[in-house]
């Protein structure tokens, strides 16, 4: 570690993580519900408890991104961090309107969450992952404005690189867009199209930017390859991201009532969008394997190209399978979205906060070199448990999907089943899925316990 | 094939390829907005249609139900739980709800649950009559068929 005010990442890390537990606890709890109906009801309704499951991802993907930027900023731009107060303070506040807003959710009916946090006055809520009151919504946006400050700040005064320039835009992105989930009309269509911006363009562009950033950061240092080269591919990368991602976001106006030139457009945009993941891969593997320095730390290496390989799978495949008007007729709101929508989250999100964190998280703790030989043993097998575990619940939840549209939705005469008599003959693959949730959790735990594991003594 | 791109070729596709990809989703986007009124009979907006959309976003009913294939995949599509559940006619539609509203959560064992709203009696007027205007949005001839 070169700046002491990187240390801030540290805070935001930890608490990306803790979040993430409670992630896969919810997860575990909607399985279930999959296939017990009556499992923690009335308690933990399954709608409460997916609100809680959607949005501790989001906030705890915010929350890993904001410490990879306070890691990587003041080293790309060779100065400490503006101000590590404001970091620290934006932190905690972040993190007890995050915990509140839980809470919240837990033990406050929905609609008297709406009524007590004045949602009558500026109604944003009860939109998929924009269930947040409207008040914790500002907050999220007084967070966002500070971190950026912060950061925009601290690239001024210092070295301007392509990365910490293209990290820089992609926040931005992600803050102008999410302006977006103040606007609810009366008109659902338009309320949906809008509600797009805020999704489609925070996962499938501004969100590619920070992982380009992150993912080219973390490359140079383990490989230390180039930075003339590195640049070059993330140019390339997030060049594409772009031209396919953002009139990509038409692939989700086919059936919602958009006008029908979408169809068009939306396919043959999307069709390129798995392009950015697989330069990915190219880039990850290639630097290492031009790679000048042999780094200690393998385990961050193996994130990284872990990170391509399972964005482009998640995101690029199983994206690219449904997005094709024709197929997505049939897909629209299946299991196979739900695929789809676990193993790109996973792939690209969940596992450039990992790369990060563990190429960051040994220096910060004053081991240079990575973790020990033994605590990286620990964590490669983490590594392959949590991706064996999340790619066994997207290959599950595909085959679920497509019994769903053969029983519910192909047959067009009036003998297609109903959805309930459906998801009651689809059973036995969600006890599966739930089988590979829980070999997820065993990976996280004992990714957990790598943290733990002694340093050698030499 | 990256040998022959330099570094700044690559940046000047991102510049130019980015805006342009901006540009053009602006102009679908300022397209789309004038079309949506017609597609959705924006004029069949009552107060009650509104109140009812009020109603689905405070009771969080995305967070089982997908409506025009969008939210979550625990509960039948209700976007055109009209057509399916009350033969397309007002009077069957309401009188449906009414009783399936009153009746949650049920009691059959084991399977998934629907929590008690405590919606008044027009909430579920109002509820009805959204799901019924929404059942008439143009969505390109979705779903595939009557189940959702």
């Amino acid at each position: 570690m070169k700046y002491t005010s990187q240390m801030v990442a540290k805070q935001y890390f930890i608490f990306a993580l803790i979040l993430l537990a409670g992630e896969v606890l919810f997860g575990l709890i909607i399985g279930t519900q999959y296939i017990a109906g009556d499992f923690l009801f009335p308690e933990i309704p399954f709608n409460v408890a997916r609100m809680v499951h959607t949005n501790l991802l989001i906030v705890l993907i915010l929350f890993g991104f904001m410490g990879a930027t306070y890691y990587l900023i003041p080293e790309e731009a060779e100065t400490e961090l503006w101000s590590p107060k404001l970091a620290n303070a934006l932190f905690w506040i972040f993190a007890a309107a995050g915990v509140l807003t839980i809470l919240g959710y837990l033990f406050v009916p929905y609609a008297t969450l709406a009524e007590i946090t004045g949602n009558e006055l500026l109604p944003t809520m009860g939109r998929e992952f924009l269930e947040q009151p409207t008040i914790t919504k500002v907050g999220i946006v007084v967070v966002v404005l500070g971190f950026i400050l912060n950061v925009a700040m601290t690239v001024l005064k210092g070295r301007k690189t392509v990365i910490s320039i293209v990290l820089l835009t992609g926040l931005l992105g992600l803050a102008v867009f999410f302006l977006f989930a103040f606007y609810l009309p009366e008109n659902l269509i338009m309320d949906k199209f809008f509600w797009w911006y805020v999704v489609h363009l925070w996962v499938e562009a501004t969100w590619e930017l920070i992982l380009g950033a992150i993912l080219a950061f973390v490359l140079i240092k383990v490989t230390g390859v180039d930075r003339e080269h590195i640049d070059k591919w993330l140019y390339l990368i997030i060049a594409m991201t772009l031209i396919s991602g953002i009139v990509g976001t038409g692939h989700h106006f086919f059936y919602m009532g958009a006008p029908s030139y979408w169809l068009w457009i939306g396919s043959i945009a999307s069709a390129v969008e798995p392009l950015p993941f697989f330069l990915m891969i190219l880039f990850a593997f290639g630097m290492a394997k031009q790679r000048k320095i042999q780094h200690d730390n393998e385990i961050a290496l193996l994130w990284a190209k872990g990170t391509a390989v399972m964005a482009f799978l998640g995101a690029g495949v199983l994206g690219f399978i449904h997005t094709l008007a024709p197929v997505n007729f049939y897909t629209h709101g299946t299991q196979l979205t739900a695929s789809h929508g676990h193993l790109s989250f996973y792939g690209a999100y969940i596992m450039i906060i990992f790369t990060i964190i563990s190429y960051a998280m040994p220096i910060m703790r004053g081991r240079l070199h990575g973790n020990s030989e033994k605590a990286q043993k620990v964590e490669t097998k983490a590594f392959w448990m949590m991706n064996v575990g999340m790619l066994g619940i997207a290959i599950v939840l595909f085959i679920a999907g497509y019994m769903q549209i053969m029983m519910q939705r192909w047959a067009t005469d009036g003998s297609a089943m109903s959805f309930m008599d459906t998801q009651a003959e689809i059973s036995t693959v969600y006890m599966v899925r739930l089988l590979f949730g829980l070999l997820f959790l065993s990976g996280l735990f004992t990714y957990f316990y790598s943290f733990f594991v002694k340093e050698d003594s030499n | 094939m990256t040998e022959r791109i330099t570094k700044n070729m690559a940046k000047n596709i991102y510049f130019g390829g980015g805006l342009f990809a901006l540009l053009v989703f602006a102009g679908l986007t300022l397209d789309t907005v004038q079309q949506i009124p017609k597609l959705s009979n924006d004029d069949k907006i009552t107060e009650s249609v509104a109140r009812g959309k009020n109603l689905w976003e405070v009771n969080n009913c995305v967070g089982c139900h997908t409506i025009l294939g969008e939210g979550a995949y625990y509960a039948p599509e209700l976007g055109n739980v009209f057509n399916r559940r009350g033969a397309s006619d007002e009077a069957t539609f309401k009188a449906y709800m009414s009783g399936w509203m009153a009746a949650q959560p049920l009691n059959e064992p084991g399977r998934r649950k629907m929590p008690q709203f405590n919606l008044t009696e027009e909430e579920v007027n109002d509820m009805s009559d959204f799901l019924i205007w929404t059942s008439k949005v143009h969505s390109n001839e979705w779903p595939p068929n009557i189940e959702g």
